[in-house]
């Protein structure tokens, strides 16, 4: 069985958020790019059934939209153990852009279990794994929050309101993963990162897509009002506040 | 041209989210000059069908097959393009919950129709068809022109308010052509966990952090809880620990709220953790660390013990609602 993550390179959580060009574009100076979190835990599951012989999991291969200056987040993914990548060689316009491009390069490949994070820490748009799965015409179960390989088969947990289920669905199949999937992001280790520099990377031309959607321009959230302090000593007080002044409860 | 919404269903029966849609879908046809139209899919009684006329619309289709008992994406999917293209739609509206992520991007390629996630209000404009959403987490927005004919929204859950009207909605049933057997995905087993309000839909939240020092000492919050008619949710680090179940995880990598009222307990405000709650419309910290990010973000704050201060609360919030 052959395991494809897609990933995408996102600002690091922390990073203070601020636009330049009149507000049209992120100020990317002194960020510190990452594996958006949802595809780096898709990642990491991916290699945890691998490492169980059971699975029969041959590879991990990891695909990214990006131009050259992502590598470094494609190489700390395999250094964390995919087995190669692949880069399409074009900015990602939008979501339907990015499913379309990575549709056109996995059309022509055998992959049974396509990983994609549930969203993007930047975009949050929550597309690009249901749009590839469409333009695929693979079955795909979204919210996933488990992924095992059994005797072949793939079983999945999927949330729902109130509660879980456990589906066994038949590949190949896209995942789209959300928190549970596996408890802590794995992290390369020494041998890892150098194995890294060596492992496939093969870069691939994009096709001509039109996105459907474009940015006009950003804005910051407005100033919240200052914290209104209540003394610890009368705590019943700020449930007054909450009553007649908020009138939430 | 119309607006579709669609509206999913719960055991038969509608949530506020469902009519927070359809008062949505309303006022979005208002703007469009034109028809809502709601599509329901699955067994749902004519008395329940009928509440979605009194937030706005005109007609309900009730798409009724009893074979359909998974929630099969591609199965739903297509059933909704198909009936997107046959009242021509020129928005289609969901959720932006678990079943409008699943359903939203597979339509939008079927449709060609750009795709506007997360909305929390009414486009911006409607020629260009501008959508204004989240970005970067919550720490920024995005004005969005969708260029496409056809264009898709997921309205979050509790961002618009409902809007009650005087209209009755003319009901009519249609009969998918959808077959289980088309569908090759199979449950297991279903795992449901009895009586608690949902976190997603629960106006107030009672939450705690590391600052509880101990699961023993939860049960004042789940009393805050209880009489608050609140549910109850954790930071990552206590959920990780296993003190509180992972359901009640809110956070980036958690679950995303959006309530009414949200008290953050011993939480020290770190950004993922508010990536999950700043859509809150009022955030009450309670915290020793007077420098805490959490009370940049909080309305109301008390520097001090909570596991002191709970119980006081408790007391206060019983005599209020004594009342």
């Amino acid at each position: 069985m052959k395991i494809l993550v897609c990933i995408s390179n996102v600002p690091d959580t922390t990073t203070k958020v601020k636009f330049i060009d009149d507000f049209k574009k992120m100020d990317v100076t002194g960020v510190q790019w990452i594996i958006n979190p949802w595809d780096e835990l898709s990642l990491t599951r991916a290699l945890e059934l691998k490492d169980n012989p059971a699975t029969g999991i041959r590879s991990v291969t990891v695909v990214h939209v990006g131009l050259v200056g992502s590598e470094p987040t494609i190489r700390k993914a395999l250094a964390i153990g995919a087995d190669d990548a692949i880069r399409i060689n074009t900015v990602p316009a939008d979501a339907y852009f990015v499913a379309a491009q990575l549709a056109n390069v996995l059309k022509s490949e055998s992959y049974d279990l396509i990983l994609c994070g549930i969203e993007s820490s930047d975009f949050n748009g929550s597309s690009v794994g249901g749009m590839l799965a469409e333009f695929l015409e693979l079955p795909s179960v979204s919210s996933v929050s488990g992924v095992n390989v059994e005797n072949g088969q793939v079983i999945m947990t999927r949330e729902i309101d109130g509660g879980k289920e456990i589906l066994n669905v038949p590949t190949p199949v896209v995942a789209i993963v959300q928190k549970g999937i596996t408890k802590e992001p794995r992290i390369a280790a020494m041998r890892g990162i150098m194995m890294a520099r060596t492992k496939p990377l093969k870069v691939v031309e994009p096709i001509a897509v039109e996105a459907l959607t474009d940015s006009v321009n950003y804005e910051l959230p407005k100033p919240r009002a200052a914290c209104k302090f209540i003394d610890c000593e009368n705590p019943r007080q700020l449930i007054e506040l909450l009553q007649n002044e908020a009138k939430i409860i | 041209m119309s607006v579709l919404i669609f509206v999913e269903n719960w055991d038969g029966k509608f949530k506020k989210l469902s009519f927070e849609l359809v008062s949505y879908g309303a006022k979005l046809a208002e703007m469009l000059d034109t028809e809502v139209v709601v599509l329901s899919i699955g067994n749902v009684d004519n008395n329940e069908l009928e509440k979605l006329g009194k937030y706005g619309a005109s007609r309900i289709i009730s798409a009724v097959n009893t074979d359909i008992n998974v929630f099969d994406s591609q199965a739903y999917t297509g059933i909704i393009a198909g009936f997107a293209k046959k009242e021509a739609a020129g928005v289609v509206v969901l959720s932006n919950n678990n079943t409008g992520k699943a359903i939203a991007p597979r339509l939008s390629v079927i449709l060609h129709a750009g795709l506007g996630a997360g909305v929390s209000k009414l486009p911006v404009s409607t020629d260009p068809f501008i959508i204004y959403k989240k970005v970067y987490s919550g720490n920024a927005f995005n004005n969005l022109v969708i260029r496409t004919d056809i264009k898709i929204l997921t309205l979050s859950q509790n961002s618009f308010e409902l809007i009650e009207t005087e209209n009755r909605a003319v009901i009519t049933n249609a009969v998918v052509d959808w077959h289980s057997s088309s569908v090759k995905t199979r449950i297991v087993e279903v795992q449901k966990q009895s009586g608690k309000i949902l976190l997603t839909d629960a106006d107030v939240v009672v939450s705690g952090g590391r600052g509880m020092k101990s699961p023993d000492n939860w049960g004042p919050l789940v009393e805050l809880a209880e009489h608050l008619g609140a549910a109850t949710a954790c930071s990552r680090p206590v959920s990780d620990e296993g003190w509180r179940p992972h359901e009640e995880h809110t956070g980036q990598t958690g679950k995303i709220i959006a309530p009414n009222l949200y008290f953050a307990i011993g939480i020290s405000g770190a950004t993922q953790h508010l990536a999950g709650v700043s859509s809150s419309k009022f955030i009450v910290a309670i915290n020793t660390d007077k420098d805490a990010p959490i009370f940049s973000a909080a309305q109301y704050g008390i520097v001090g013990d909570a596991i002191k201060i709970l119980p006081k609360l408790v007391e206060a919030v019983k005599e209020l609602k004594g009342k």
